[in-house]
């Protein structure tokens, strides 16, 4: 059997082909990598408004109360003190202070919970949340009923607050219960892009029609999954396979402020007994030649102190940009290092984050 | 696809069009699609004497890097330094001012190797 007839098709999968897109294998999922180009694509992206289909993303619904029913225990960050529809993320660990995931939290009444995972996790994630849940809780996987279409870019609000008012009222990381054509949607003010978005989650069957609606719009384009990795590399968040696995401690992933240290969660004891090994960093080539995964990162003096998690080409920058793990000591803003192979080095000098800076993701 | 008729070709996809012993090469049409916008290419350094299907060049995209080789052995006597800051060139017009180097061809037999502009079409066909 070939690796496509395996893959997943999301609800919208024939009128991404229909649309022209470019398909691709990604996490299990037959996805649009991209439409027209991935240049012409970030630039209406960080300029006007895009339209993603998110739906290969898991979605898990729990009820109980996070503390009894073992929800709390599971995840890193504070949950118990979040005010109703509000959305925090943060991440999920085995034993050894591995990240199994990382996740965002809703919550959606005081025991009413929806928990967003990476697409490709989807199974192990639901046998880990059903391991640990206990009789309190009630665990639904939702990820096959449930689409997600994002929203991003600038002028993403003055499109959606037409056909789901209210949406307007949503502070970043909140969320609420809204109807676009008389179908129910959960829409969040969240995103992957580093520009103003929101993320709606709607039933399975009914996304094509939301899709339709919302690129009725003329000023809405679709876009694919290649320039979603470009916004979110600009941007440094990590994405799981890349910068997050289940060998790397959340601190050596700069996930420290997404773990609450005064409570008890699965794998803490093993992230606080293991010193980290190295730190994420943040590097922009001297060049338009790009940095990709798996590179070797050097110092001056030519000695490997790292590995590229993640390289692309910014648009923005008109430079390669990297993320990668490298020694301590190396990961100042400043400080030159190389990126390639024995043979074959270029430079570059590390950053701070975010490589973007002018996103209008708060505005 | 646009081929070009009175070039040659490689089953990588680079092309060369032969006058006197001067090779001109770049990617050809079916490369610069499969490839998505060009945003760096590491061009070859001048005076250099490559081999025949030799990797000389570099050609980076958004998301990916490609080796590039040469098309016919010999040295190389211009690079299309254009590219170094509009590497767009080689999506545009890729046959044209997307061209990226120039050979001083060593052994005109060597262009038997290479593929006709009919039956790199076949080609092509070969891979769908």
């Amino acid at each position: 059997m070939s690796v496509e007839t395996s893959l997943h098709n999301t609800p919208l999968a024939d009128v991404h082909v229909a649309l022209g897109a470019k398909m691709v294998g990604f996490g299990g999922w037959n996805m649009p990598l991209q439409y027209e180009s991935i240049l012409a694509e970030w630039d209406y992206n960080r300029k006007t408004v895009s339209l993603f289909d998110c739906s290969h993303m898991g979605e898990f619904m729990i009820k109980g109360d996070a503390k009894a029913c073992g929800l709390d225990r599971i995840v890193t960050q504070t949950i118990v003190d979040m005010p109703l529809k509000t959305c925090r993320y943060g991440a999920m660990l085995n034993e050894d202070g591995g990240v199994i995931d990382d996740l965002i939290v809703y919550r959606k009444g005081p025991e009413d919970w929806m928990i967003v995972v990476n697409a490709s996790n989807i199974e192990k994630n639901a046998k880990h949340f059903r391991a640990h849940l206990n009789s309190h809780a009630q665990f639904e996987d939702a990820s096959f009923k449930t689409a997600k279409l994002d929203l991003q870019g600038p002028q993403s609000r003055d499109v959606l607050k037409v056909l789901a008012p209210g949406v307007e009222k949503l502070d970043y990381y909140t969320f609420d219960q809204f109807q676009i054509n008389g179908i129910p949607c959960l829409i969040s003010r969240t995103g992957y892009t580093g520009e103003l978005g929101f993320e709606i989650y709607c039933p399975w069957e009914k996304c094509k029609e939301i899709w339709k609606t919302i690129l009725t719009h003329d000023t809405v384009k679709p876009t694919g999954l290649g320039v979603r990795d470009v916004l979110r590399v600009e941007m440094c968040y990590s994405l799981y396979g890349h910068e997050l696995d289940e060998t790397i401690s959340p601190l050596e992933a700069g996930l420290d402020k997404f773990i609450d240290g005064q409570k008890e969660f699965i794998g803490r004891q093993a992230v606080s007994a293991r010193p980290p090994r190295h730190t994420i960093g943040y590097f922009i080539s001297a060049s338009r030649k790009s940095p990709r995964a798996g590179n070797k990162i050097y110092d001056a003096a030519g000695h490997e102190i790292g590995m590229v998690t993640s390289g692309t080409f910014s648009p923005a920058l008109q430079a390669g940009i990297g993320i990668g793990f490298m020694s301590r000591h190396s990961k100042d803003a400043g400080v030159e290092v190389f990126f390639g192979d024995e043979k074959n080095k270029a430079a570059a000098v590390v950053a701070k984050r975010p490589f973007y800076k002018n996103g209008s993701l708060k505005s | 696809m646009e081929i070009e008729e009175n070039f040659l070709y490689t089953k990588e996809h680079e092309w060369v069009s032969i006058e006197d012993n001067i090779a001109t090469m770049g990617i050809t049409d079916y490369a610069q699609e499969a490839l998505g916008d060009v945003t760096y290419v590491e061009l070859p350094e001048e005076e250099a004497e490559v081999e025949q299907f030799e990797q000389i060049v570099s050609v980076e995209s958004v998301k990916a890097a490609s080796d590039i080789y040469s098309p016919m052995g010999g040295k190389i006597i211009e690079i299309n330094r254009k590219l170094e800051d509009t590497p767009a060139l080689v999506n545009k017009d890729c046959y044209g001012k997307g061209w990226i180097a120039k050979i001083e061809v060593r052994d005109m037999d060597e262009s038997t190797n290479l593929m006709s502009a009919e039956e790199y079409r076949n080609y092509l066909d070969s891979l769908h």
